[in-house]
């Protein structure tokens, strides 16, 4: 019985080797393009809404022309995992099936960690939402669709001290993660330049029980908290602080900007305000195809979250794709580093905003961020205003 | 440092919920010598169960149904992984033990796709109340009530029935039990049923405190609640009880402190590390310790 049991499981495992040599050879042009995102972990949900907007972007332009040949698009996705020290790893399997330009990633933490691995294979990255000013800073291989945090921290502090009239804020953290730390530490900064107090706190990896921060929160007198953390824990921070019936607005940045906080706000007494890249009514017509194209594909409607709400990133992710398009294009070649070379002038307007690099690390220049306001009722987001630094 | 009744009650609720957690692995421990490395992701799988049932079905269903499949859980792990390694080394059986562990975490992470599932909210229990001028979930107050009450009916089981009796000859001596005739393997399945059934009723308490439910969910409060159970004594039931509230408690005073709030789960370990250094057999320890 056991010398089968053993016989069969051999035999499937030879079935699964010789079934990845099943791939067919067909005679068309392709260009690679590596999606650099993560798919589980603590930014799992934010990741598969920014490859969506990638995914569909495909879907409406599967093909590029180089020089007058008809090349397909090939999209090679991977799952860093939201982890740091995974992302160098997902980052060579890329590199090891030769993508012409990697997009990605969501969290700048495996962007800035999977940085060096593409400069060796010299291959471009186009970061669609990594906000931190380390992913792209002394090197000329990574570039930025979005804003940087400088930017997102200061609009944050200046909405909260100047529009919302608040004098004390209380911030939340994730140790070592370096976009929470960046927006933080930026946030403190032009907060307290302006005349406010702030308190940091931090909380380590997996934490889940935030009720004593919380209370600790409230007991400093704070009148908002400040928390751009993953969604993993802002979900709980939601929960946590409407339990406690905690009277403090809860502001944060772009990765808060999802239906995950909103269907866990729903029906419950909190205020939640975010800055985010794209608000949904921006453009008709994207809004219109990319909810049809979600709906019509029940593994995209799980991907999405359970229902067709467009996500800041994946307006971002859409761009972020024909932008890599028109570099495809200006450089007239499938060679990364023509790619990369031809990045530096691409100009596109896309459906969040016009996009050009600047000539020093390759950010794009960004100078609006949009505020949004949960609406606990009808568990969609209000838009407040657009804010610019000042 | 600025502490306030809020952070007492968190303190109790998570010690509560720690301490079911702890009974599992000091029992097991007491009877097979073995430390139940999946005994966390159990508690995981339990909530992810409830996540997936109460899609399907009312609460009022989901709640005995998730009871009696994490039971089934727990009891065919045993079956499945520690059974036919009886007669093995025990360093085989743990490894046996982690290798689960890995099992049960990589198939949440297939099914849940790697996205934070969200744990429904279960009526009257998680509503906030006010207690002391404290605003909490009505749980934090009947965690700790609810952990009092199945730990006497646990020890009242060991002490004053048939199978109590058998556990306790086991962990004294497995071999001369066997020999006696006591139904060594129907002990050992008890024991894992009677674990998972409070892991079970653990989870349902702590993912109502925190709705959110992530394959590695199980992983720290399996840690913690180890600890616990070392730190208690391992093999000893109210040790283990007694250690999970003071960790539960010590973790929440020191998170009252912003600057020191990050170092709470170094206390943890640090506690263990002190514990093992000082007094190895634990609060309530047996004198004489089986090498594993």
């Amino acid at each position: 019985m056991k010398k089968i049991v053993a016989l069969v499981l051999a035999a499937l495992m030879l079935v699964t080797v010789f079934a990845a040599c099943g791939e067919t050879k067909t005679d068309e042009k392709v260009i690679k393009i590596g999606i650099f995102e993560p798919a589980s972990g603590a930014n799992g949900a934010g990741g598969k809404q920014e490859t969506l907007g990638i995914k569909y972007a495909h879907a409406v332009c599967p093909t590029v022309e180089i020089n007058g040949e008809t090349y397909k698009v090939e999209l090679v996705p991977v799952d860093n995992q939201s982890a740091d020290d995974k992302a160098p790893t997902a980052a060579a399997e890329l590199v090891g099936k030769k993508v012409s330009v990697v997009l990605g990633s969501y969290g700048s933490g495996v962007s800035i960690a999977a940085s060096d691995t593409f400069k060796q294979a010299g291959i471009p990255a186009i970061g669609v939402t990594c906000t931190n000013p380390k992913v792209t800073e002394g090197n000329s291989h990574y570039f930025r669709i979005c804003f940087l945090d400088p930017f997102q921290g200061t609009v944050l502090a200046n909405y909260a001290y100047n529009e919302l009239g608040y004098r004390t804020a209380y911030t939340l953290g994730e140790t070592g993660n370096e976009y929470d730390q960046g927006l933080v530490h930026y946030f403190t900064e032009a907060f307290t330049a302006l005349g406010g107090k702030v308190e940091n706190a931090s909380f380590v990896k997996d934490t889940s029980d935030f009720n004593t921060l919380i209370t600790n929160a409230v007991n400093s007198g704070a009148e908002v908290i400040f928390a751009p953390t993953s969604i993993q824990y802002a979900q709980l921070i939601v929960e946590q602080a409407a339990a406690k019936n905690a009277d403090v607005t809860l502001l944060a940045s772009d990765t808060w900007d999802s239906n995950v906080i909103l269907a866990a706000a729903k029906g419950k007494d909190v205020d939640i305000q975010v800055t985010t890249f794209y608000q949904e009514g921006g453009n008709a017509e994207f809004d219109a195809g990319f909810k049809a194209w979600i709906e019509g594909d029940s593994q995209n409607l799980t991907d999405n979250g359970g229902d067709s709400k467009i996500a800041a990133v994946s307006a971002m992710g859409y761009d972020a794709y024909f932008v890599a398009l028109e570099a495809i294009k200006a450089a007239n070649s499938t060679n990364p580093a023509d790619i990369m070379a031809a990045l530096w002038d691409v100009e596109y307007t896309g459906v969040t905003g016009a996009i050009k690099f600047d000539e020093i690390n390759g950010d794009a220049d960004r100078s609006t961020a949009y505020i949004k306001k949960a609406n606990t009722d009808t568990a969609l987001w209000d838009f407040v205003k657009e804010q610019g630094v000042n | 440092m600025n502490i306030t009744i809020d952070h007492l009650l968190a303190g109790i609720s998570v010690g509560g919920q720690y301490a079911l957690i702890a009974i599992g692995y000091t029992m097991v421990y007491g009877i097979l010598r073995l430390i139940n490395f999946a005994h966390g992701d159990v508690f995981m799988a339990s909530g992810l169960i409830v996540v997936y049932l109460t899609t399907a079905m009312p609460l009022q269903y989901a709640i005995p149904l998730v009871l009696f499949l994490t039971v089934m859980l727990g009891f065919f792990i045993e079956r499945a992984a520690y059974k036919p390694l009886r007669q093995a080394p025990r360093m085989s059986v743990m490894i046996s033990a982690i290798g689960v562990s890995y099992l049960i975490q990589n198939l949440a992470l297939y099914i849940t796709g790697g996205l934070p599932q969200t744990y429904p909210a279960i009526p009257w229990i998680s509503d906030s109340i006010t207690i002391f001028g404290a605003v909490t979930k009505r749980v934090t107050i009947i965690t700790p009530i609810l952990t009092i009450i199945l730990i006497v009916l646990l020890v009242a089981l060991i002490r004053y029935t048939k199978i109590g009796m058998a556990m306790r000859a086991v962990s004294k001596d497995f071999e001369t039990a066997q020999l006696m005739g006591i139904k060594i393997n129907r002990v050992i399945s008890t024991t894992f049923v009677i674990g998972s059934l409070l892991a079970a009723v653990g989870s349902l308490l702590y993912f109502t405190s925190y709705q959110s439910v992530v394959p590695t969910s199980g992983s720290m409060p399996g840690l913690k609640a180890f600890v616990a159970a070392v730190f208690g004594g391992i093999g000893s039931i109210p040790g283990a009880v007694i250690g999970a509230f003071i960790i539960g408690i010590c973790e929440n005073l020191i998170k009252s402190s912003t600057e020191f709030a990050i170092f709470s789960d170094a206390f943890t370990f640090a506690l263990l590390i002190f514990v093992l250094c000082v007094r190895p057999t634990g609060l309530f320890g047996e004198k004489s310790i089986d090498k594993v």
